[in-house]
């Protein structure tokens, strides 16, 4: 498994500096999960923001606040670490599995046309996040998007005119792109979908519907 | 400007930069509570994560308290860093940020479980990179230095502004595409940089 479409320089700094919105961040860390590659970008980006800290000018002075720290050290005594429970095999990675709740075989999705989803909670208002199950061989409705959209494929694959995506693949779309990606034939693809705004569907009937079926 | 915070004066004469040891001292905390390690780590850093905080919050209330919860939370998770994988002030730095992230955003931040089994395989590193690890700090700064300031003033506004693309590009009046052109020219001589070094 090859990984051909990684993340941008833009996302990774906004990623590294804390300054993206936590939808973005977890399409961002789901790449990430399957990306050694951009694993090895983000402690270079990291290790900027360290260096950056080193040659920050220093502000306000040490002596009560040292004093207060060692108080807090003190009275707060360090909390017992709670061993992290871990399945022995996992399809889905986190952090995206603990979102869901589940691993892949024990989704409940939902029926929207002829794909499913699961809608994704977060503290974010800025986004919406869903799990998309594409069916093999099927096109989900042709649409441009009102904003931004991130999509990366958790299993599976699919195509659009120009291009094509597949296990750990990032896509950033902005407002600009029409396409028409098709799931392909060999299995359902299984993708994380992350928008800023509702899908503007190009199809009338579908545009009318979309309040009904969530999407 | 930190100058501008109230009730926060701006250290007369700057501190000298953090030696190579910083490591050595989170090491040093991890397996015996090192006081005076802990200490050392304190002054070194204490006012640079505070006027890190500053920078992100705009209050000097709120940084101080953030900074003792960073100081605080190294103290605690001493025993997982992990000199392998990064530089030290690395290390730090994403825990201040975090904390910033979770008190001030009060969203959570997704980050992988670097022991998830789901996780792609790393390549195994080699001995080479093992040992040129403990020096990448160096190689780091090293890599910052030689960058044009205006490749390096936009990487700064982007870590330490929480500046936005346009606000970045209305701050310096540029155009935003420049802005974005500038900011991966910057990252893409540090990455190739750090891969020379490597």
């Amino acid at each position: 498994m090859t990984i051909r479409h990684h993340l941008n320089d833009d996302l990774l700094i906004a990623y590294a500096s804390g300054n993206l919105s936590e939808g973005w961040s977890l399409a961002v860390a789901t790449h990430l999960a399957m990306c050694s590659t951009c694993r090895q970008s983000l402690a270079v980006a990291e290790a900027a923001g360290g260096a950056l800290l080193e040659e920050i000018e220093p502000v306000g002075s040490d002596e009560g606040a040292w004093e207060a720290l060692k108080a807090r050290l003190g009275r707060e005594p360090t909390p017992p670490v709670q061993p992290k429970v871990r399945p022995a095999s996992a399809v889905i990675p986190e952090p995206l599995r603990s979102y869901l709740g589940a691993d892949l075989a024990d989704l409940k999705w939902r029926r929207v046309g002829t794909a499913h989803q699961i809608r994704v909670k977060t503290e974010d208002q800025e986004t919406q996040v869903r799990l998309l199950r594409i069916p093999a061989g099927k096109p989900v409705p042709e649409h441009s998007h009102g904003g931004r959209e991130l999509t990366v494929v958790l299993t599976g694959a699919f195509h659009d005119e120009i291009d094509e995506f597949g296990p750990g693949d990032i896509e950033d779309a902005d407002g600009s792109l029409t396409h028409q990606p098709v799931a392909n034939p060999e299995e359902d693809c299984i993708c994380l979908a992350v928008t800023d705004k509702p899908l503007r569907f190009t199809s009338r009937l579908v545009r009318l519907v979309q309040p009904l079926l969530g999407i | 400007m930190p100058a501008q915070i109230k009730g926060m004066p701006v250290m007369e004469k700057r501190s000298p930069s953090p030696g190579e040891d910083i490591g050595a001292r989170i090491v040093a905390i991890a397996a015996s509570a090192d006081m005076d390690a802990y200490e050392a780590l304190f002054r070194d850093f204490g006012p640079r994560i505070r006027a890190y905080l500053i920078k992100m919050t705009r209050d000097a209330q709120v940084s101080e308290d953030l900074m003792q919860e960073t100081m605080l939370a190294i103290w605690r998770k001493a025993g997982q860093y992990d000199p392998a994988r990064g530089p030290a002030s690395a290390w730090i730095y994403t825990i201040a940020r975090n904390i910033w992230i979770d008190a001030w955003r009060r969203q959570r931040r997704p980050a992988i479980d670097p022991d998830d089994p789901a996780l792609s395989i790393e390549p195994e590193p080699d001995a080479p990179k093992q040992i040129e690890a403990r020096q990448s700090q160096e190689a780091v700064r090293r890599a910052m230095e030689r960058l044009p300031a205006e490749q390096i003033d936009i990487i700064r506004l982007s870590f330490f502004e929480e500046a936005s693309h346009s606000m970045i590009a209305a701050k310096l009046g540029l155009p935003i595409g420049t802005v974005k052109s500038r900011l991966r020219l910057a990252f893409g001589r540090l990455r190739a940089a750090l891969d020379e070094q490597q």
